[in-house]
């Protein structure tokens, strides 16, 4: 059969406009719309109650606020905390060494190797040309070791130190009081800066969550969406493929791949993705089979709308409401499993900044409380501010919530 | 009249929503007397429904509130009742049947258990003393062999079998009064007249006060002495029933009355070109069993259906639910799978790929009966009526796209400048024309419309039904038609197809068939239809 000419002859049996007395008589003045499509950003007025609801929520509010304020801090850690100047001019010329490692031959050395900015002698030398210098309010990074500690590591807070530790100093050949570099949370047990390595611990965290929650989301979604939208066999066998793949003791492979692989920041990714995928993937399936069955749906496949298209348009913004809910559980979630990773060694490798691996010097070092209630306090607020807004995110979401 | 029963004075119902006040009752008053049948009566929306649950205070409170008014009830003011009081009155003196029996019982017990459960909670009966009361109200409720239904769970139930038992609990404790919310509006019009006869019945043995709430005038008529017409949260009118019917005094009343759709159908074309011929169509879902789904049976939703259907014509289809009605739309569209051939306009869809299917979809549509779940509540109305038109006409710009849009919307008599809104803007008759609209858009010469108006209210059922016959003699459109309700049906169809399990028990000329119907199925689908009538047993499904 001859497809193409079908709707042709369809065509033909079609009255082709209105008869003109029916038309409607009172034509507004001007193209109404046709040019300006009030599409701008602007808020569906659903999408509005829902930022009110989650405003009225001011806990979850202020703690959205609170959490991007520290994360945006944390992403330019550089400027914070670095043992490197953030600017430095210099006989008529400028250098950006955050940015750029430039060889000590630069500022009068001859070694040839990476200049360290923190050596006296090196200081010295800058001074005496009179060069600019402008540095991090902190000049320390997270991997910098402090060579001029008041004591033996891990060393105190310096605005801790009393009358008792600066004797103590003095006579077993430590820096003295006065010339001490400040350390706001002491050092960790290798002589490194703890809030240094607290900012830098702090982004890695957030990122690595946020990357983990994306992409696992992003995995989940599409396969509890085609499980839903089929079902049938393809939800039956993928069910069952999920169910194997849950009983797979996560701790215990990962032992095992981080024997064999060194995990790094994207391998340890790598690993946790494969079993933080499935945590999506029952919800959203649940949502495309009630989904399919919509009358709306029903009226878009009568229109001979695509299976794709129906399942991106029509029935993922369903599902996306659950989803959206979940997310910042599934990433206070995710941050919780880098920490207890790194707590127990499986994590980072050694020497990178993480909340984990201060919380096990925490436990290892109980006569330097500062090391453990620092990393204790971090990963609580952290977590806590996750979980409000999750909270109010949920809330927000929630259709119940029409009367309050 | 006797004595008073229940007496609301000055009642005002509020939600607070967002920091706003609606007011969703606006001081209202009414009395029932003992032994009295009170209707009220009103579109959705106008707070009749409110005002039923305030009385035994089921309402959201604290969202909820009541700025005036109080309801006296054997001397007591309910809306001043702690919610201990208010429990020892609910279920006992005063008690409520909602509308959908489907979910007002637990699907997890049976109905012994269901009904024994009021009974231990206001009388503190157990064991063989409430099983004797549990079959005694079932006995009075009409629920045959009531002894083997204690063990029966609702899913096994019929639906107006389930609104029997919910009236059975309702009456297990004698109430003074009972509130009856919208109680056969989810049901058969066959099975909606043995509710109204069994209500009737019941009320007048057991000298109860009935508060019915509804908007069909038909039922109150049947069965209320006096009625309250209530619009925006307020009683226009009320009065005795012979009163209000006879000499409607507001002009809303008076509308309500007349609202019945104006019979005026498309007139059979026998000459025209043949749209649309089944022959022999057959649904069949299969049953199966055990571990290997061993097929033992079938399902037999349409069991081999002759339709035919020509240009300009309404074919009506209609039949008790679950007579395969919705099935044979959706089958004909090919939504749902079926065998034997479906012929449009010559061309043989069945087999056909979902590639293959879709130059057809442009000229077959169809409207749902939903107009809640037919429309995306994420997309604009622009976009779900341009949704058909992005597939179908790909190549079109997106301007000529927006002017098909507002073309379409003026079709269907909405103002195009609401295009930019979403469905949850919109009332329900506004919904579905844009429905309509989104059919319509992509010029199609057949539609299939399934229950277009049954969710909506009488006033805009009636303005429905002129507009899609309005549509039909401006395209030249072809329907098929179906509907449970009969009354509409009659205003459309210009042939008849009345179904049963499947197979067709009727066909024919749509004047023909409703002047002088053959058999008694059908006989018995016009009497509860038009009289609200019961048939004799054996001729209808339930």
């Amino acid at each position: 059969m001859d497809v193409k000419t079908l709707p042709k002859s369809v065509d033909d049996q079609i009255e082709p406009g209105i008869p003109e007395e029916l038309k409607p008589d009172a034509e507004p003045a001007g193209p109404i719309g046709l040019t300006a499509i009030p599409r701008g950003f602007e808020f569906s007025p659903l999408n509005a109650r829902r930022w009110r609801n989650f405003k009225a929520n001011k806990r979850g509010f202020w703690s959205l606020w609170l959490f991007l304020v520290l994360f945006v801090l944390s992403l330019g850690a550089e400027f914070i905390a670095n043992d490197r100047p953030l600017f430095i001019h210099f006989d008529g010329k400028s250098f950006f060494p955050v940015f750029v490692t430039y060889p000590d031959t630069e500022f009068g050395d001859d070694l040839g190797t990476a200049a360290d900015y923190r050596d006296p002698h090196l200081q010295n030398f800058l001074k005496d040309h009179n060069a600019t210098e402008i540095w991090a309010p902190i000049r320390f990074s997270y991997n910098t070791i402090n060579d001029r500690p008041p004591s033996a590591f891990p060393s105190k807070p310096t605005w801790l130190l009393n009358a008792a530790d600066c004797d103590f100093a003095a006579k077993n050949g430590y820096s003295k009081c006065g010339t001490l570099e400040y350390n706001w949370l002491g050092t960790d047990d290798q002589g490194r800066d703890v809030l240094a390595r607290l900012i830098y611990g702090f982004r890695i965290s957030v990122l690595f969550g946020l990357i983990l929650t994306i992409v696992s989301s992003v995995i989940g979604i599409a396969a509890g969406a085609v499980q839903g939208y089929f079902g049938g066999w393809t939800d039956l066998l993928f069910q069952r493929f999920i169910e194997i793949w849950t009983s797979v003791p996560e701790l215990y492979l990962l032992l095992i791949i981080s024997s064999v692989l060194v995990p790094g920041f994207f391998v340890l990714l790598g690993i946790l993705l494969l079993f933080s995928w499935v945590r999506l993937v029952g919800l959203v399936r649940a949502e495309f089979l009630r989904g399919r069955n919509f009358e709306y749906i029903q009226a878009a496949r009568a229109l001979g709308v695509s299976n794709k298209v129906i399942m991106f348009r029509h029935l993922l913004p369903n599902a996306m409401v659950a989803t959206l809910t979940f997310l910042p559980f599934i990433m206070s979630s995710s941050v919780m499993t880098l920490t207890a990773l790194d707590f127990l060694g499986f994590g980072l490798p050694p020497g990178s900044a993480s909340l984990g691996e201060l919380l096990s010097q925490g436990k290892a070092n109980v006569q330097a409380p500062w090391l453990g209630l620092t990393g204790f306090f971090t990963v609580a607020l952290m977590l806590s501010l996750l979980i409000f807004i999750g909270e109010a995110v949920r809330d927000a979401f929630d259709p119940r919530k029409t009367f309050a | 009249m006797s004595e008073l029963c229940l007496s609301v004075r000055d009642l005002s119902i509020a939600f607070r929503s967002g920091g706003r006040e609606t007011l969703a009752v606006d001081r209202i008053s009414f009395d029932i007397t003992k032994g009295e049948c009170m209707a009220l009566v009103g579109e959705s929306g106008s707070g009749k429904s409110v005002t039923a649950l305030s009385i035994l205070k089921l309402l959201p409170y604290p969202a909820a509130h009541h700025p005036s008014g109080s309801i006296l009830f054997e001397g007591k003011d309910l809306l001043k009742l702690n919610e201990k009081q208010i429990r020892a009155v609910r279920g006992d003196e005063i008690s409520i049947v909602f509308q959908e029996p489907m979910t007002s019982l637990n699907p997890l017990h049976t109905i012994e258990k269901q009904i024994g459960e009021i009974l231990l909670l206001h009388r503190g009966l157990t064991g063989a003393a409430a099983r004797a009361r549990t079959l005694e109200v079932l006995t009075q409720v009409g629920i045959p062999d009531p002894e083997t239904r204690l063990k029966s769970y609702p899913h096994q139930l019929s639906g107006g079998q389930r609104q029997r038992v919910m009236i059975a609990m309702a009456l297990a404790n004698e109430p003074d009064l009972l509130i009856a919310d919208e109680p056969t509006t989810a049901l058969d019009v066959t099975v909606q007249a043995q509710i109204i006869a069994l209500l009737k019945d019941l009320q007048a043995r057991l000298n109860m006060s009935l508060l019915f709430i509804t908007h069909d005038l038909g039922i109150v008529r049947k069965i209320a002495q006096r009625v309250a017409v209530m619009k925006d949260g307020k009683i226009v009118e009320k009065g005795t029933v012979e009163k209000v019917f006879s000499a409607p005094q507001h002009p809303y009343t008076q509308a309500l009355l007349n609202a019945e759709p104006r019979p005026d159908p498309a007139p059979p074309q026998p000459n025209a070109p043949m749209v649309l011929e089944t022959k022999d169509l057959k649904v069949w879902f299969p049953i199966t069993r055990g571990f290997m789904r061993k097929v033992v049976g079938y399902v037999k939703a349409c069991d081999g259906l002759t339709v035919t259907l020509r240009q300009g014509e309404t074919l009506g289809v209609v039949g008790e639910s679950g007579s395969g009605k919705s099935t044979l739309g959706r089958a004909i569209l090919r939504l749902i799978s079926s065998e034997g051939p479906i012929a449009y306009m010559g061309n043989e869809l069945q087999g056909l790929k979902f590639k293959e299917m879709r130059p057809y979809r442009r000229s077959m549509q169809i409207v749902f009966q939903d107009p809640y779940g037919s429309l995306s509540p994420r997309m604009s109305v622009a976009d779900i009526i341009k949704e058909g038109l992005r597939v179908h006409h790909p190549d079109m710009t997106e301007r000529e796209r927006d002017e098909r849009v507002i073309q379409s919307l003026r079709d269907v008599g909405l103002n195009p400048e609401m295009r930019f809104r979403f469905p949850h803007e919109f009332s329900g008759g506004q919904r579905q024309r844009i429905a309509i609209a989104r059919a319509v858009v992509l010029e199609p010469s057949f539609i299939v419309l399934d229950e277009p108006t049954s969710a909506l209210d009488m006033l805009i059922q009636a303005q429905m039904v002129d507009l899609l016959r309005d549509l039909q003699k401006r395209h030249n459109l072809t329907y098929l038609f179906i509907s449970h309700d009969l009354r509409v049906v009659a205003a459309m169809a210009s042939r008849l197809l009345v179904m049963k399990h499947g197979q067709v028990v009727e066909a024919g000329d749509a004047a023909e068939l409703f002047r002088n119907p053959k058999t008694d199925y059908t006989r018995a689908l016009f009497a509860a239809a038009f009289k609200l009538e019961t048939a004799p047993e054996g001729v209808i499904a339930q």
